[in-house]
Parts: C-alpha cells; sequence; structure tokens
C-alpha cells in the first residue's frame, strides 16, 4: 500500500500545525520540552492520521491500534495529535501544565483521553508495549502496538531488558520507533554515552532494525509498511531526526530540550512555521 | 503444632485462582520454583511469562499486561520485586494506578543463609510510601489463601510480602480475611501488641509468658499494612493504653511506623516497636537470625515491660 500525493501533502500540513501547537502551548506553559517534540511529530503524526485504527470518540475501543509516548516528555507532540484527531478540544492545549488541566507535564492516563499509559521516567514503555503485545497474542486479537522512544532514553538498561523480551516472544505485532536527533539535555549522545552501533545492537537483540528520515512522511510510511511485512520478531525504526525540526534557530541545540520560547522566539518561529 | 509454607500455598492457590479465572496471568523473574509461580507455570504454560533476570521489565511487562485487560500475578524475592523494580512500580503501576497484583515471597531476614543481599527488611517501607498502593503480610499459610483470594476482588496496585520457611498456623480454618481489617486473635487489659507475618505468632507466645507474670496483654493481627486499621488501633490505645508493635522488618518505616502515624495523632500512649534495628542483615539459618536479631519471644516480653514503665 503506497500512499497518495495528497495524502502526504496532508499529513505535512497537519505536521505543520501540530509544531506551531508544540511551540505555542510551551511557551504559554513557560517551560515543557519543545526539542524532543518537534523531532518526533512527523512520526506521530503519520501513525494517529494515516497508520493507525483508532476512535477518538471511543478513546477506550478494545480493537484500537495502541501508542506508547515512552520519551514522556515530548507529550506537547502527543497532545498536539491527539487534539487535532479530536480526543478533547484544541483550546485544552493552553492548559497545558497548569493546576487542573487534563494535560500533565508528563502523560497521565488518568487526566488525558487518548493518552494509553502515564511515563515520564525513561526506559519504561517498550516493557509495556510487550505486556499489550503478549496479550493481544495470548487473546488473537490482531491490534498493532507502537512504541517511541527516545535516543537518550536507550541509555536505559530496561530498555534492553524488553528489547530481548520482544525477540524472545517474537512479537512481530509491536513496532518501535528511536527518534534519533542525537541530542540528550547535556549535549551530544556520542560524547555521553554513544549508542553505536545502534542498528547492529538492535539486530543482535533479534529485531529487524531499519533506519528511516524521521522527518520524511514517505520513509515513515515505508517503515511501517515493512513492520507489517516482518513476520516472527518485532521491528525498530531508528529514524534520524533533527532536534527543534522546522525552527531555523531551535535545530539542532540542546538548549530547547527542556526549554520553551520566549514570546519573541515564538512569534520568529511561528513566522517560519505560516 | 501445624506447619505451612505462605509461599506453598500461595503458589496452590494461584493454580485453583487459575482455573477459576482464565484473565490470570503470572509473571516471574527467573525465581518460579523458590516463589512457587512454577505450580502455575506447569497447569497454564501459555499463561505464564518467565522474564529472565530482568526485574524492571518484569514489572512493565506486568502493566501492559493490566492495561490490556489482564490480571497479572507477577512475583520474585521481596528484595528484588520492591527493590529493583520499585521505580517502575511507582511510574507504570501506581501512578497509572492498574490492577497488578505483586506477590513476594522471602520477605524478611528469615531468607537465612543467603546474607545481607537477599534479605529484605525495608519493602514495607518502600511499598506503603507509594499512592494507590495496598500492603499485605498475612500471618500464615491459611491467611495466606484467604487474603491471595480476596485482594482478586480488590482493583488496584497490590503488594503481597511472604516468607521463605514454613510459619506455624496461628488462624483457624474459618477465619476471613478482609482487606484493610485487623484481627483480635487475644483479648488483654494492660498493652496491645500489634503484630504482622511471622511475629503474630512471636507475640502469643511473648502474650503467653507475660500472663505468667499477671500482665494481660492484647495480640491483634495487623496483615494489611495499608489502608492501616485506624479504628482498631485508636480503640486498642483507648482500651489499653500501650502499644507495642513486632515486625520481621527494620524498625524505621514499616508496621511500627504506620501504627505510630495513627496513635500519635489521635491517641497518644506510649509505643514500643519491635523490629530489625537499622542494620543490614548476615548469614545464618532463620532460627538463628530471629534469635540474632531479637525478634523472639523473649525480646518481645522484655520490651512490653518496658512499654509498661512508660504507662
Amino acid at each position: 500500500m503506497k500512499l497518495s500525493r495528497k495524502k502526504i501533502e496532508e499529513l505535512k500540513e497537519t505536521a505543520r500545525i501540530c509544531r506551531r501547537d508544540i511551540l505555542r502551548m510551551t511557551t504559554l506553559a513557560a517551560s515543557g520540552h519543545p526539542g524532543g517534540s518537534l523531532s518526533c511529530i512527523d512520526i506521530l503524526v503519520t501513525l494517529f492520521f494515516a497508520r493507525m485504527r483508532h476512535n477518538p470518540r471511543q478513546p477506550k475501543w478494545e480493537g484500537r491500534d495502541r501508542f506508547f509516548l515512552s520519551k514522556g516528555h515530548s507529550c506537547p507532540a502527543l497532545y498536539a495529535v491527539l487534539s487535532r484527531a479530536g480526543y478533547f478540544p484544541v483550546e485544552e492545549l493552553d492548559t497545558l501544565r497548569k493546576l487542573n488541566s487534563i494535560l500533565q507535564g508528563h502523560p497521565d492516563m488518568l487526566y488525558t483521553p487518548g493518552v494509553e499509559v502515564s511515563s515520564g521516567s525513561l526506559g519504561q514503555g517498550l516493557s509495556i508495549g510487550n505486556g499489550v503485545a503478549l496479550a493481544a497474542k495470548l487473546d488473537r486479537r490482531d491490534i498493532k502496538v507502537y512504541v517511541m522512544m527516545g535516543d537518550g532514553e536507550c541509555q536505559e538498561g530496561m530498555v534492553w531488558e524488553a528489547a530481548m523480551t520482544s525477540a524472545q516472544h517474537k512479537l512481530d505485532n509491536l513496532c518501535a520507533f528511536v527518534d534519533y536527533n542525537r541530542l540528550q539535555i547535556d549535549g551530544w549522545i556520542d560524547d555521553i554515552k554513544s549508542l553505536e552501533p545502534l542498528q547492529l545492537k538492535w539486530e543482535s537483540f533479534g529485531w529487524k532494525a531499519l533506519i528511516i528520515d524521521g522527518h520524511s512522511i514517505e520513509e515513515i510510511w515505508e517503515g511501517l509498511m515493512e513492520a507489517d511485512r516482518t513476520k516472527g520478531k518485532p521491528t525498530v525504526c531508528i529514524a534520524r531526526t533533527v532536534k527543534g525540526k522546522g525552527v531555523s534557530f531551535m535545530e539542532n541545540q540542546a538548549k530547547y530540550h527542556g526549554m520553551a520560547l520566549t514570546p519573541e522566539e515564538l512569534s520568529k518561529a511561528l513566522q517560519e512555521l505560516e | 503444632m501445624e506447619m505451612l509454607g505462605t509461599r506453598d500455598v500461595y503458589g496452590k492457590t494461584l493454580v485453583e485462582l487459575g482455573r477459576e479465572n482464565e484473565n490470570i496471568v503470572v509473571l516471574d523473574a527467573d525465581l518460579a520454583s523458590s516463589t512457587r509461580t512454577s505450580y502455575f507455570a506447569k497447569e497454564f504454560p501459555h499463561r505464564f511469562f518467565n522474564m529472565g533476570v530482568s526485574e524492571q521489565d518484569l514489572i512493565g511487562t506486568a502493566a501492559g499486561l493490566a492495561l490490556a485487560g489482564k490480571l497479572p500475578f507477577v512475583s520474585s524475592f521481596a528484595i528484588f520485586l520492591a527493590g529493583k523494580g520499585w521505580e517502575p512500580i511507582r511510574q507504570s503501576i501506581c501512578i497509572p494506578n492498574l490492577d497488578v497484583k505483586l506477590v513476594a515471597t522471602h520477605g524478611g531476614i528469615t531468607v537465612g543463609e543467603d546474607g545481607a543481599s537477599h534479605h529484605s527488611t525495608e519493602d514495607f517501607a518502600l511499598m506503603r510510601v507509594l499512592p494507590n498502593m495496598t500492603v499485605i503480610c498475612p500471618a500464615d499459610g491459611v491467611e495466606t489463601e484467604k487474603a491471595i483470594r480476596e485482594i482478586v476482588k480488590h482493583r488496584g496496585p497490590t503488594y503481597v510480602r511472604l516468607a521463605r520457611p514454613k510459619f506455624p498456623v496461628v488462624l483457624d480454618h474459618t477465619y476471613q480475611f478482609q482487606l484493610g481489617r485487623s484481627f483480635t486473635l487475644r483479648e488483654g487489659k494492660d498493652l496491645t501488641m500489634i503484630a504482622t507475618g511471622i511475629m503474630v505468632y512471636n507475640c502469643l507466645r511473648a502474650a503467653e509468658e507475660l500472663d505468667k507474670e499477671g500482665i494481660s496483654a492484647a495480640v491483634v493481627n495487623m496483615s494489611t499494612l495499608k489502608p492501616i486499621d485506624v479504628p482498631a488501633i485508636a480503640r486498642a490505645a483507648r482500651q489499653t493504653g500501650a502499644i507495642l508493635t513486632a515486625e520481621e522488618h527494620s524498625v524505621i518505616g514499616g508496621l511500627g511506623s504506620a501504627v505510630a502515624e495513627v496513635v500519635s495523632q489521635n491517641c497518644p500512649v506510649p509505643m514500643k516497636i519491635i523490629g530489625v534495628d537499622d542494620l543490614f542483615g548476615v548469614s545464618g539459618n532463620a532460627d538463628k537470625l530471629m534469635e540474632h536479631f531479637r525478634l523472639t519471644y523473649p525480646y518481645i516480653v522484655e520490651g512490653a515491660r518496658q512499654l509498661l514503665g512508660m504507662k
């Protein structure tokens, strides 16, 4: 199955709108994590608006595919996508991180419709995805499980405990993404604790490991199709991405990992995303 | 005296529950033969997941299974489950308030010869402090079966602490376990002993000794440490005016602390906390260690006398 030209353009437009949402909501909150939200947003948009079976009017519908944001700090991306998909009104985005908001600083499934599990402490989403994928196999339920991890997150030992589990149980109903923007809070991953050779690591753990451009809708789609074709093992898409993607002065800047734009920077950024 | 292994009872009860409820799945981390989840594994191999030596992944996978509608029972030794698993338990089970049953065996120091690395004198404190968590430590094999059956009906994160050695049976088979309710095994006028786990039996023995001295001690089995039975504690304080607590756990953060939190704020009376001093374990057989850490009945008798002196 191929995506039509029209659909690709539509997804790019949705991603542009979501990028604006991410920057607006974090500036309004005067905190949050815009950098890593901008690097993973194209994948989230492709999943929620083209690939996953889900129903915003019935967030708990049993037949839905599941998406787990293991890199929970990038929840502005998830909140933008969920609101644009219709899980809650777009106006809620303005309440991000404020007292009594449905949008917590890190994802909380008890507060936000469409959030599949609470996260924020890194390393745990793949194990959770495995649990859901195992239950689906047990119940012979045809659902897909998607897990979005950060690259810095792959320094957590629990990720590799989970990676062994996915392979052991041949979880071909699970597809993971690594948002490989090469930056973590304190700087370049390669200067702190390199993940390389990352593709070989995943392959040696028993996975099908693809390298894709995480900002190309076409390549993200092709990765998803390859994951569907792969039987007997889980698939990981190592997505080459740019932290702060889409705003010239934010790109490849570690400082925008956990810092919102000032109102002045925001208006400059929004002009770039017109 | 009838002796029953709490972990043996757990293993058998899980199999029965497995037959009654096909939603139950069981996870272990390479200790299935010791935790007795191996019984379940044998009967229901497709509903049993041995996660290998990966305690964090054990917890995360259980969270996923619970999200998908399964009822996971998760077992390992207390120190590895509560200790290594703690932060994933907090993030992925307690914050989302998932229905996962954590049943740890090899609690306390009666693990014995394996020594400090394998003893668990911190797990009550670690689990009790987590919002949404229920914490249970049965007094014997009879209560273990009833408690394991009862927690299936309760929705939410639950931690049950069991032990390695067999325990003397102190409850009769008509006993009904009620979550959050303590059970008075012996009435008394001069002080109340509130105990959990193996220490319930030791307190009963201590109460017999005290009786010979003309001291009347009540003994209460506080098997649910959280939510703790506040009315029963307040009643005990009012009626006997002195409370001694006893647990196979550090004197910091466990049953003694939980009772003191209630007593000090609702019904202040003198207290004595019997438990493992602020020290790590050492190797030795279980009986010798109970003596070494001053948890046997003569030390409880001594503690009771000190307490009465404070009245």
